[in-house]
């Protein structure tokens, strides 16, 4: 299965391992593809690709420079980016100890129950005395092993005079553990070892659930690394090169930015005229014109010529920077939000321990002696463990999470559906969210020829005007012309020569509102128009919204031009030429007015927005910092997800409620029952598993919420 | 009486071998790419011809 090893035995060289994230890969022919081709290359010992989490690793030679494993990716048509060193390492860790402690617990659980069974068909005097032995034996490493992260957990909590919903847990395993080892010792007839065992087991598999849905979503969402140019070239006094880290620029340096390089500072454009992608800092679509004097931004990528750029502000100064300060900061509001199970712990908790000291010190007044009356107060916190509650948020949550990630949507995690179900308005960016953030070409006005003399111009370029026209053109089945000497010049078009004749694709002659670009070939000319399309189900989407009782808006960084255009289009409120400080007050007004906004865009220029709203949503096509700062992302071409997301997280909240509802009615007969000091383990036990498979089983009934 | 001190050890230790097993397969990574083994199967093990 593994790729063979085709390094040269001569070059006895060190191997390194290097992750990359692919999101490309989509069918056994690209594993094969990437495992089989990449070795072939010299440096490359062998590659691993991960399928789930769209990952390869490759082991190559030290010395071979990562833009080429990157390049190598490409060339085999794969998108390809280095993932930093682990930036995964730690949920990863997480997720894989609560899995080990789920696998111990279960282990206990299942032979501790065994020796339990014996004892409560009737085994009596020396048999059960050993089978409590056993039991201890079994259970007390168990506990120690599998009850960590609630003990870690519920440690944090007390030490910073808090509560949660593990501090209960850990007392009420605790305490039992110690009076089963107390009867055991004694040769008393109960011992709850697996009430204990078995409470840590289910609780576990809430937690696991928990972590498996984080990680799943993560993995998903791939590619952490910053937009911004990490170097630079930098042209020294005496005329020389040398690349420099963007950290390490400083105001005054001049760069040289190759077309199709992203900016690593800010600066003001010294030589060259070219056009820059400025679509991710502002928001809007059309690719700037810069000449010399004008500035530019880090993270802007340069389209089409060469260009001398002097650093004006470079590493943290930046505006790209200041836009990650802004999301840092707007991020703590929503670190504010407590999750819906702390919540709950924060009355239950106390309650609970209150009622069990009650039952202790009731009995110890009624002269019960204080054995039975202990007895009777960790059978009280035993029964009233939050065994379903603990079940209860991540079970839902888990299985809306699946059937939303069936439909293309992915939710961080549990909180992040809590929110979403809360909100009541919605904001929408425009480009890239209510439209599909990629211009469209209209080619009907063009004959065949045409066609093909403008795909073959078209895909000469990178420029987002003709990679657009390019694809329009490949969708309608074109092929390409024999067009030769094509020649880019930047800020003009390109030009060629196609039998003889002189043809070129290039800025229109008279400045136009809207984009285009103008075919000439010989002294022909037509003019190709491209618009950024709504989504196609944009106005569904927003009435679905409407129906469910949510407003929407648009709350753009683009021209009001454009924006009006599309708010009349949708029917919707809009304001335009909003910067990400602009869009950080709309939401604090709203905030202001007790309303929980949901931010739904793609742009760095909404990053700070989407960290700072109560829920937000980005579409795939986001920049890799607007996906982190969102709480869902959405892929493909619809819009509706969005509205499906809001439905799901609704009905999954309502569900969880139900779950709480029942734990509530349940704890509503059982602790009468060990408040008189009925509860044996027996009792204990079958109590706790039925709540906890009824709350599961109602948890699955989400499983066709996404439809 | 006796059987027990056969029979238990025995569910023992068939219980610590599950267990050993599970924590085996993990740290060989058997559970990192869940989807990519059903599409491994649809590879073809001789190279295409070209």
């Amino acid at each position: 299965m593994t790729a063979p090893a085709r390094l040269d035995p001569a070059s006895a060289e060190a191997l390194v391992d290097t992750r990359f994230t692919v999101p490309g890969i989509r069918c056994a022919g690209c594993i094969a593809k990437i495992e089989r081709e990449l070795p072939k290359l010299d440096g490359i010992a062998s590659a691993r690709v991960n399928f789930s989490a769209k990952r390869v690793a490759i082991r190559h030679a030290e010395s071979m420079p990562h833009d080429a494993l990157t390049n190598a990716l490409e060339q085999l048509g794969f998108e390809a980016q280095e993932l930093d060193d682990n930036p995964l390492g730690s949920e990863d860790a997480e997720a894989k100890r609560l899995q080990r402690a789920l696998a111990v617990a279960g282990f206990g659980m299942m032979n501790v129950m065994l020796l339990s069974v014996s004892v409560w068909s009737g085994a009596g005097g020396v048999t059960r005395d050993l089978f409590h032995w056993l039991s201890g034996v079994i259970a007390l490493p168990v506990i120690a092993y599998a009850g960590q992260p609630f003990f870690r957990s519920a440690w944090m909590a007390l030490k910073y005079r808090r509560t949660n919903m593990d501090v209960p847990i850990s007392i009420g395993v605790l305490l039992a553990t110690a009076l089963s080892m107390y009867e055991t010792v004694a040769g008393g007839g109960h011992a709850y070892f697996e009430s204990a065992v078995m409470l840590l087991f289910f609780l576990l598999a809430g937690r696991a659930l928990d972590a498996a849905m984080r990680t799943r979503t993560r993995a998903g969402i791939g590619a952490l690394l910053s937009r911004m140019g990490r170097s630079a070239m930098v042209i020294a006094a005496d005329g020389s090169f040398k690349t420099v880290a963007s950290q390490e620029l400083k105001p005054g340096m001049t760069m040289a930015v190759a077309a199709g390089e992203a900016l690593a500072a800010d600066g003001v454009v010294e030589q060259g005229a070219s056009a820059v992608d400025n679509a991710m800092l502002t928001g809007e679509s059309t690719p700037e014109r810069v000449a010399a004097d004008s500035p530019v931004y880090a993270g802007a990528v340069n389209l089409s010529a060469p260009l001398r750029v002097r650093v004006t502000a470079a590493a943290s100064n930046t505006l790209l920077a200041e836009i990650a300060r802004l999301m840092d900061e707007a991020g703590q509001s929503r670190s504010r939000y407590v999750r819906i199970a702390d919540r709950a712990s924060r009355l239950y908790a106390p309650a609970v321990h209150t009622l069990a000291l009650l039952a202790f010190v009731g009995w110890m007044l009624a002269g019960a002696g204080w054995h039975q009356s202990l007895v009777i107060a960790i059978a009280v916190l035993i029964i009233t463990c939050p065994c379903a509650m603990g079940l209860a948020v991540p079970a839902a949550q888990v299985v809306t999470s699946g059937a939303l990630l069936k439909r293309g949507l992915l939710v961080k995690d549990g909180s992040a559906l809590e929110r979403l179900a809360e909100v009541d308005i919605a904001l929408f960016d425009k480009t890239g969210t209510l439209t599909l953030g990629t211009p469209r070409a209209d080619i009907s006005g063009l004959d065949p020829e045409a066609r093909a003399v403008a795909l073959a111009l078209s895909q000469a370029s990178n420029h987002p005007l003709s990679k657009a026209l390019a694809s329009s053109l490949r969708e309608a089945g074109v092929e390409a012309a024999e067009v030769t000497d094509i020649s880019e010049q930047g800020g003009e078009g390109l030009f060629g020569t196609w039998r003889g004749i002189e043809v070129a694709l290039e800025r229109p002659d008279c400045a136009q509102a809207g984009l285009s670009s103008q075919l000439r070939i010989g002294m022909d000319t037509s003019l190709i128009d491209f618009h950024d399309p709504l989504r196609a189900d944009a106005k569904q989407a927003i009435d679905a919204l409407s129906e469910m009782g949510i407003e929407s808006r648009i709350l753009s960084g683009d021209r009001s031009a454009s924006v009006s255009t599309i708010a009349r289009k949708l029917g919707l409120h809009a304001r335009a030429g909003a910067s990400p400080q602009d869009k950080l007050a709309t939401l604090e007004h709203l905030r202001e007015q007790s309303r929980n906004p949901l931010m739904i865009g793609d742009g760095i220029n909404d990053g700070p927005a989407l960290a700072a709203a109560h829920a937000s949503i980005a579409p795939g096509s986001a920049s890799d910092v607007s996906q982190q700062a969102a709480d869902a992302v959405f892929t493909g071409r619809a819009l509706m997800p969005v509205a499906t997301a809001i439905r799901a997280a609704r009905a999954c909240m309502r569900v969880v409620r139900q779950n709480f509802g029942f734990a509530i009615i349940y704890n509503v007969f059982a602790v009468p029952l060990a408040l008189f000091g009925m509860v044996t383990p027996l009792i204990a036990a079958i109590a706790m598993s039925a709540s906890s498979i009824v709350v599961v089983a109602n948890s699955l009934r989400l499983a066709r919420v996404a439809r | 009486m006796s059987g027990l001190l056969i029979l238990i050890p025995v569910a023992l230790g068939l219980g610590l071998l599950g267990l050993v097993t599970f924590f085996w397969a993990m740290r060989q990574g058997q559970f990192e790419d869940l989807d990519g083994a059903a599409q491994r199967v649809l590879i073809d093990d001789e190279e295409p011809e070209e």
